[in-house]
């Protein structure tokens, strides 16, 4: 009994450190991806640089907001 | 050169401060529980925790400022004096309570705690560098000369976030009320950001990274946003070009989803700069845990470890100045978006 108890609240923050950590695998992914397309762009057209990194940061903050969510709760939620 | 003679004396003024030794309660366990000091750390606090060396703590006093439950009396003191029904509640991260009859209520609580002091001590130098930096175009033409020094590089910053980020954000037509708030929320936000990086004492404390503060922040963004919006943005949220069903009857799914945005925004801003600098603190802390952890094994451990800690202490450090510049600059440039977005002349295709 006392065990499975044990058992229970261990899988729980395990839970946790999963959770943040898939939420920091997609947010790596969608940074990545705006990052690469930022330097495709910048190479493509370097008098636009300015613009671009200006729209980059602010997509990225989207996408980092989202993660954020996640990890916080995680770590709300870790004992 | 003035002005740095006379933050030279502030600083000095901050280290006479009178320190006291309080001596520990109980005796310290020797094991090191590094997830306990890590939260003590980023929490806030009623005094101002320097060093601690056998048992003894060195701390700076803060005031205490409650009212009682009870009595309705104020009472003012600190840490160290607190009076008999008050009590540091264990099981409230160490808040102050007070017993009135059996049970445990919290009392109308005022203290300057430590994030109050580090607030007014970013203030304190806010105010230092921009009323100095203000001198200068008094004296000065600022249309036949430039700057130099200081005062150049503090103007470098301020056209650099006025004219870049939020003229170009919110629009040449409406910028001109909004760039005094937006400026002082990027200055407010780097310098508390950069200060809490100093990890001495007057300076250190974990304040962007008080869920508080930055609910303060996106609350004030969130009312610079709705109070001076136009029409088209009420109408986008109340009556946007969707079909009619959607937004009347049977199912008004658009205008809910479009009040939630209302909220969704500043709660984004409020949740990014604390999560932000709260891990920053929170890893650089776990790092300096480290070399201790490594010593309490063994002398081998400790040199190895600490080598490992120091280079990523380093490491981190240099990335947590990057942070406080980008986290200010995001905050900063959202505020401004978002407040674009309020402004919008007509409905964009």
């Amino acid at each position: 009994m006392i065990i499975s108890i044990l058992a229970a609240e261990g899988l729980a923050q395990l839970g946790c450190g999963i959770g943040a950590g898939i939420a920091t695998i997609g947010a790596g992914l969608g940074i990545g991806k705006i990052g690469g397309s930022a330097m495709d762009a910048i190479a493509r057209q370097p008098e636009a640089t300015g613009k671009i990194q200006t729209n980059m940061i602010l997509t990225s903050a989207f996408v980092e907001g989202c993660a954020l969510f996640a990890i916080a709760a995680c770590a709300f939620l870790i004992k | 050169m003035k002005h740095f003679k006379s933050i030279l004396l502030l600083l000095v003024a901050f280290l006479l401060i009178p320190v006291q030794h309080i001596h520990a309660e109980e005796a310290e366990s020797k094991e090191l529980d590094i997830p306990e000091i890590v939260l003590e750390h980023l929490a806030d606090a009623y005094e101002w925790h320097i060093a601690s060396y056998e048992g003894k703590h060195l701390s700076v006093p803060l005031p205490i400022i409650v009212r009682s439950e009870n009595t309705g009396e104020w009472h003012f003191c600190t840490a160290h004096s607190l009076p008999e029904p008050f009590f540091f509640s264990e099981e409230h991260h160490g808040k102050i309570y007070e017993r009135v009859g059996g049970e445990e209520v919290r009392p109308i609580d005022l203290s300057i705690t430590k994030t109050v002091a580090q607030i007014w001590i970013v203030v304190i130098v806010l105010i230092t560098i921009f009323l100095s930096c203000a001198r200068w175009y008094k004296r000065h033409d600022a249309h036949s000369e430039a700057p130099k020094g200081f005062v150049g590089a503090i103007e470098m910053v301020v056209m650099m976030i006025h004219d870049d980020l939020i003229k170009s954000s919110i629009g040449e037509k409406h910028y001109k009320p909004y760039a005094p708030y937006l400026l002082t929320v990027f200055f407010f936000i780097l310098t508390t950001n950069l200060i809490g990086l100093i990890p001495i004492f007057p300076a250190g404390a974990n304040v962007t990274g008080n869920i508080n503060i930055t609910f303060f922040l996106a609350f004030c963004t969130m009312l610079a946003i709705n109070i001076f919006a136009n029409k088209e943005y009420w109408k986008e949220i109340f009556w946007p070009e969707v079909p009619l069903f959607l937004k009347a009857y049977p199912a008004p799914i658009m205008p809910v989803i479009e009040l939630f945005g209302v909220i969704t925004k500043p709660f984004a801003l409020m949740i990014r700069l604390f999560a932000n600098m709260m891990a920053g603190h929170a890893v650089i802390l776990s790092f300096t845990c480290v070399i201790f952890l490594g010593w309490s094994m063994g002398v081998g451990y400790g040199i190895g470890l600490n080598t490992f800690s120091i280079i990523m202490l380093l490491f981190m450090n240099c990335l947590e100045l990057l942070v406080a510049f980008v986290q200010a600059y995001v905050f900063t440039m959202l505020s401004a978006v978002f407040i674009g977005l309020a402004h919008k002349d007509h409905h964009a295709e």
